[in-house]
């Protein structure tokens, strides 16, 4: 048994080199890809267009919750008024980031995997290479760049649209004063809640990313192999999400 | 093993483009070369047979940089790979070009930008002027009428055709075929036979042939070299492999599974194998 758990040890430590090795080749291609600003232009589009419809809807329904229970909560200190507050910080510092990242993993994570493994399976990145094409700098740092930009620009809608979920039924059904519900809000979020929010988007952007396009380049040139990578990209990026936001919400206050 | 002593090809050693020279390489500690050795020269259509699984992929892939040898040396335009660092690599493959096994083109473009794909990366060549080249490149596989068609709408037949108008679009002074006549109709192949020794005629494209059609690549090869187990077993003109009277060399030309060549993959004593499948 401890053999095993050792071995595991060693191969979890040897991935994590591999891992922190790709991600200095994909930074030093990530220079020479920006001069190729349509490749990532289109990459964005791409992850962020994926997402889009899930995300907006998936905003609307956790804003709605956080007006329910959140109007539940606070009714019963009468102190509705801050319903505004709660709803904005909750959504800002945690739901908004995190949600959005955990959707991300699940729809534009998978397919830049499964695509970039596709590519290695039937030898597109070989070709590339032997045309004198480097794959890392025309195929992975495009998807990367994409992706880390494309997962704030998510999170910021996904939290515009939770806001109107949380006031179309704190305001529209249960009655909670709107100028309140609004003034409230402004007055008592701070620039660093908003930094909060945009440091945990960026920072995950960056790691799903990785994750996303690490998995589908080392994938096994098999369908298997593409298959057991994208399932693993969804459990890595889960796992990475919910860890760095324990870590980067201790890291803030 | 080997039952003929490989011919020395006459060629002078200088003009050798590529000079592959006593090449050992393992896959996961099984040999695939134990000493290979293959020159091919400037201006002539090299053909590289053998049975499925000798390594003639392996091969192209030494060739082109992407594996090293453990052992032996691989040079290309007298230059040793193994020594080249990444820049003077990649200047080298764009000297060649290559058609893979199965086409690999890339999926999330048309015919006509795959096409064009390395003369965009490569070259600042204006619109007009890459529209042109493309077209004349899909003209001579004959797919004009394809460009616009994405690759998944292809046939492998035609794939390999696009692949290979690809291959040629930047000129390459080196061409390197990986199996160019698997699954093609008589047609097509004919065709491709066709264009590879025109390129070689006209364009003086020096040419490497991997396949396992003898009879096809008899008709255009200058020189072949006959693969088995990790080296090279004969080589010579098509007309001087036919008239071999090497078992190795005859097997081959005839298809039988019986002889030098082996046939099956390594595995052990079948009988012994069943008997313990039953036992255990
Ligand atoms: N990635 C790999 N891992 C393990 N073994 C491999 C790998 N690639 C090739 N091999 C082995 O190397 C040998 C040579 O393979 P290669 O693809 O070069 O054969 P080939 O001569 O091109 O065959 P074919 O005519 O079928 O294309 C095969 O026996 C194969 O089992
Ligand atoms: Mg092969």
């Amino acid at each position: 048994m401890s053999n095993g758990s050792r071995e595991g040890v060693q191969e979890a430590l040897r991935k994590t080199g591999v891992t922190a090795l790709f991600f200095g080749r994909l930074l030093a291609a990530c220079v020479p890809a920006l001069a190729r600003p349509r490749l990532i232009i289109a990459q964005v589009y791409n992850a962020g267009a994926r997402s889009l419809i899930i995300i907006m809807l998936s905003g609307l329904f956790t804003g709605m919750v956080l007006g329910l229970q959140g109007y539940d909560l606070l009714q019963r200190f009468g102190a509705t008024s801050a319903l505004g507050i709660a709803a904005a910080l909750s959504l800002l510092k945690e739901l908004g980031p995190v949600l959005t990242a955990l959707l991300f993993a699940g729809r534009a994570g998978t397919a830049l995997t499964s695509e970039i493994g596709l590519m290695r399976a039937t030898d597109q990145l070989t070709a590339m290479e032997v045309m004198a094409v480097d794959p890392m700098r025309h195929v992975a740092a495009p998807r990367f760049l994409g992706g880390l930009i494309a997962l704030p620009l998510l999170t910021a809608i996904f939290i515009v649209i939770g806001l109107f979920g949380a006031q179309l039924v704190g305001v529209q059904m249960m009655g909670v004063d709107r100028g309140i519900f609004w003034s409230q809000m402004q007055s008592a979020i701070a620039l660093k809640d908003v930094t909060e929010g945009v440091v945990k988007s960026v920072v995950f952007g960056a790691v799903l990313s990785l994750i996303a396009v690490n998995e589908g380049y080392h994938a096994d040139p098999t369908a298997e192999g593409v298959g057991r990578a994208t399932t693993r990209t969804v459990v890595a990026s889960s796992v990475m999400t919910l860890l760095l936001d324990y870590v980067l919400t201790a890291a803030f206050l | 093993m080997a039952d003929s002593q490989p011919t020395l090809h006459p060629a002078a050693e200088t003009d050798a483009v590529i000079d592959v020279r006593d090449v050992h390489y393992a896959i996961d500690g099984r040999p695939i070369f134990a000493g290979l050795d293959i020159r091919v020269c400037q201006g002539l259509i090299t053909a590289v047979m053998g049975p499925s699984g000798t390594g003639k992929t392996t091969l192209l892939r030494l060739i082109t940089g992407q594996i090293y040898a453990d052992r032996g040396r691989v040079s290309a335009f007298g230059r040793e790979v193994a020594d080249m660092g990444r820049a003077e690599l990649y200047a080298t493959r764009r000297r060649m070009g290559m058609l893979f096994q199965n086409g690999a083109l890339l999926t999330d473009l048309t015919v006509f930008e795959n096409v064009a794909f390395p003369v965009r990366e490569h070259t600042d060549l204006p619109e007009p002027l890459i529209r042109n080249l493309v077209l004349t490149k899909l003209e001579a596989v004959g797919l004009r009428g394809a460009a616009q068609l994405m690759p998944a709408e292809l046939s492998g037949g035609m794939a390999r055709r696009v692949a290979l108008a690809r291959a040629i679009v930047m000129d390459p002074e080196v061409l390197i075929y990986d199996e160019p006549f698997v699954g093609l109709d008589p047609i097509s192949l004919g065709v491709i036979l066709r264009l590879i020794k025109q390129m070689n005629d006209v364009l003086g494209i020096t040419s490497v042939v991997v396949s396992h059609d003898v009879h096809e690549i008899a008709t255009i090869a200058d020189h072949s070299y006959l693969l088995s187990d990790g080296r090279v077993v004969a080589s010579g003109s098509p007309a001087e492999l036919a008239a071999s009277d090497s078992a190795t060399v005859q097997q081959f030309m005839t298809g039988s599974a019986e002889g030098p060549v082996r046939f099956h993959y390594p595995a052990a004593d079948y009988a012994t194998e069943l008997l313990g499948a039953e036992r255990g």
